[in-house]
This record gives C-alpha cells, structure tokens and sequence, in this order.
C-alpha cells in the first residue's frame, strides 16, 4: 500500500531507511524543522540548516521515488532564546520560495514558558502573513496536555488562522480531540515510550473515526522507526479495517492536507499513488 | 469504525498484556530491590503509577486517557498569552 511518512527527520537517518521506506510503499516524506540535539549557536546555522532540508534531503529521497518535502522554522526547545529566535524568523523568508517548502514548522512549546509562547506567536505571525501552513509540535509526556491547550488558545486568539490550514502534531489519547474539536488537522506520532504504539493510534482511530488524522514515525536521531507507518498499516489490517480506510489515514489525508501549500505543484501526487515527479528526479540522479 | 469484538480483542492481545504486565511488575520489583527503597515510597511518581494501576481496574472504559491526564500537568485557564511585538 502507498503511504506518506508527513513527520519525519531524515537529516538524522542513513540513506538505507530512504531505502526500505520505499519498498514498504512510502511515496513522499515531509519533514519538519526540528531540534539537532544540540542547542545552535547562530542564525547561521540555520541557514545551513534549511539549505540541507531544501536542497540535499530531495535528492536523497529521489534516488529512491520518493518526493520530499520539508518546513522551516526554529523549533520550541530552541526558541527559549527569543533573540536568536527572531534572526531565524527573519532568515525564513529566504527560503519559502524552494519547491520543496509545505509551511512553517515544527512550531510549538516544548516546556510551556513564555518565551517559548512569544516565539510560538511570531512564527504564526510570519506564516499568516506569508499564507503558510503550519505544522505543531506538542510537547512530551506531562507537559503535553498543558501546552496543547496553550497552543489552541493562541491559534484561535489570532483571527487570520484558518483551522483548516493547521496539522497539530504528536496528538495523544487526551489530546486528540482538542485538536479534532477546534477544527484542525492532527497527527499520531508512532515512537518508543515517549509517545504512541501503532497499536494506541487505532485505537484512537477507531474512536473518533479517519477524517483529518493521519500517522507518522518522527523518525529521527533518537531510538525511533523510520517503518512505523507501515506498522501502523499492519495493526489496522489486523483488526480487520478496510483498504480505503487505511488508506486514507496514510496517504490521502496527507495528500489533502499538503495540497492546500502554495508551492504544491499540481502535477505531482497523482491519486492514482504513481509519483511521476519522483520518478523523473530519480531518472536524473542516475 | 468498527472495533473487534471483545473476545477476538482478548485472544488477540492476552499475551501482550500479560507480557507488559510482567514488565511493569519487573520494574516495581527493580525498583523495591534498590537501596534505600523506603525512601522512594512517597514519590510522586511512584503515587502516580499505584493511581494509575486503580484506574486499569475500573471497567467503565477511557482507561487511557485517564491515565495520560494523571501523568498531565495541569492546564492553567487565564494563563498571559505574550503580547504581539
């Protein structure tokens, strides 16, 4: 079956899982902006940062039919540095205009604090003005009910944002309807002890139904599967759910949630699953 | 979305409770043949995880979500939003 991996790291993953995603069915992999492991020293870094995102992770992804796409943004854990922050934010701009860019993202807290929030505002603000989407990464473990609804709050304190518009990431058991009930999109992150099992994300699925929710490995340096979804494709098959209900969880509601970016060229991601714009990058790699 | 009957659901997932559950008992046991064991009584986290335990063994269903809200922070209403630059 075809999937698209919509939250993945792959900056921080060797060339062979571009490799066994795609023989497991992955057609396209979005990846957001995220944090290195390390706290970055300068606006700069960044620069050098977005450059990989939106120039060398393409071609890998090629090299293997698969269409990358990626988001741009400083993610909540660095953002406590407000001053660094805004020279990110500022550097942006430069790079809305590669063809591989979705929106702004991941954007969000990380501990909940002020700073965070401030920074969390400006992003939006860069997004609206720019008519981007955004995807939002929800804090871990305790801190994540707090700052869902913190996130929700701000989202819908700002008039221009369209719910619609939104993908609210990493949702878990309590936190998934916020996000369904205020009108945006969500993801179920499948990854070890710190987030969900394959087997919790249909339950989950199977409680508040397939419409706006999608699912994804956020693979990434840490101890993760860059093969989640698939997983997630199994257990579906395993409680006996239909062909076109996973298949809408793992590839068309990504597919109508990426669509809606600026830069989404129309030819690309034909319904029929052939990635024809994969296909030809992949022919001149070669 | 129809979910599995309670029987296939039991036959199909006994032996993954069975095996998380000895996995929880075994970090319990760990954790009890430390140093110092009466010390850690008291922990918060250890309260919460005998609250969780009580939660599994109330039939009424939404076990999950409880326990994710007992391992929450608590949401703060009227918290200041930064204002805009």
């Amino acid at each position: 079956m075809y999937y698209i991996d919509p939250h993945i790291h792959m900056i921080s993953r060797v060339t062979d899982d571009y490799q066994r995603m795609a023989q497991c069915g992955c057609q396209a992999v979005s990846e957001p902006a995220f944090w290195a492991g390390f706290d970055r020293g300068s606006a700069e870094g960044f620069r050098d940062y977005f450059r990989h995102l939106t120039e060398v992770e393409p071609k890998r992804a090629a090299l293997f039919g698969i269409k990358h796409h990626s988001w741009l943004c400083i993610n909540a854990k660095e953002a406590e540095n407000v001053k660094l922050s805004r020279e990110v934010i500022a550097v942006i701009p430069e790079y809305l205009d590669k063809s591989n860019v979705l929106g702004i993202g991941e954007i969000g807290l990380n501990k909940n604090t002020r700073n965070e929030a401030t920074v969390f505002q400006e992003h939006v603000d860069l997004a609206m003005k720019t008519n981007e989407l955004i995807l939002i990464h929800t804090p871990h473990l305790e801190d994540k009910y707090k700052g869902t609804r913190m996130i929700i709050d701000m989202l819908k304190g700002d008039r221009r944002v369209s719910a619609e518009r939104v993908l609210i990431d990493h949702v878990e058991e309590h936190t998934v309807r916020l996000a369904l009930d205020n009108g945006f999109w969500c993801g179920m992150t499948l990854y070890p002890t710190t987030k969900c099992t394959p087997e919790r994300a249909v339950d989950i699925v199977e409680m508040v139904g397939p419409e706006r929710i999608m699912a994804n490995s956020a693979g990434d340096w840490g101890k993760s599967n860059p093969l989640a979804v698939p997983e997630f494709i199994q257990e579906m098959k395993r409680r006996g759910h239909g062909e076109d209900v996973i298949r809408k969880i793992v590839y068309e509601n990504p597919l109508a949630f990426f669509r809606q970016s600026v830069r989404w060229p129309k030819e690309a991601m034909a319904d029929d699953g052939h990635s024809r714009e994969g296909a030809r990058e992949m022919s001149a790699a070669r | 979305m129809t979910p599995l009957p309670a029987a296939k659901a039991l036959d199909a997932y006994f032996l993954e409770a069975r095996s998380k559950l000895l996995d929880l008992a075994g970090i319990l046991d760990r954790i009890g043949r430390g140093a110092e064991a009466g010390a850690v009584g008291q922990d918060p986290r250890l309260t919460n995880i005998r609250q969780a335990l009580e939660i599994l063994q109330d039939v009424s269903g939404g076990r999950a979500e409880r326990v994710q809200r007992l391992f929450s922070l608590g949401y703060e209403v009227g918290w200041e939003r930064p204002k805009p630059r």
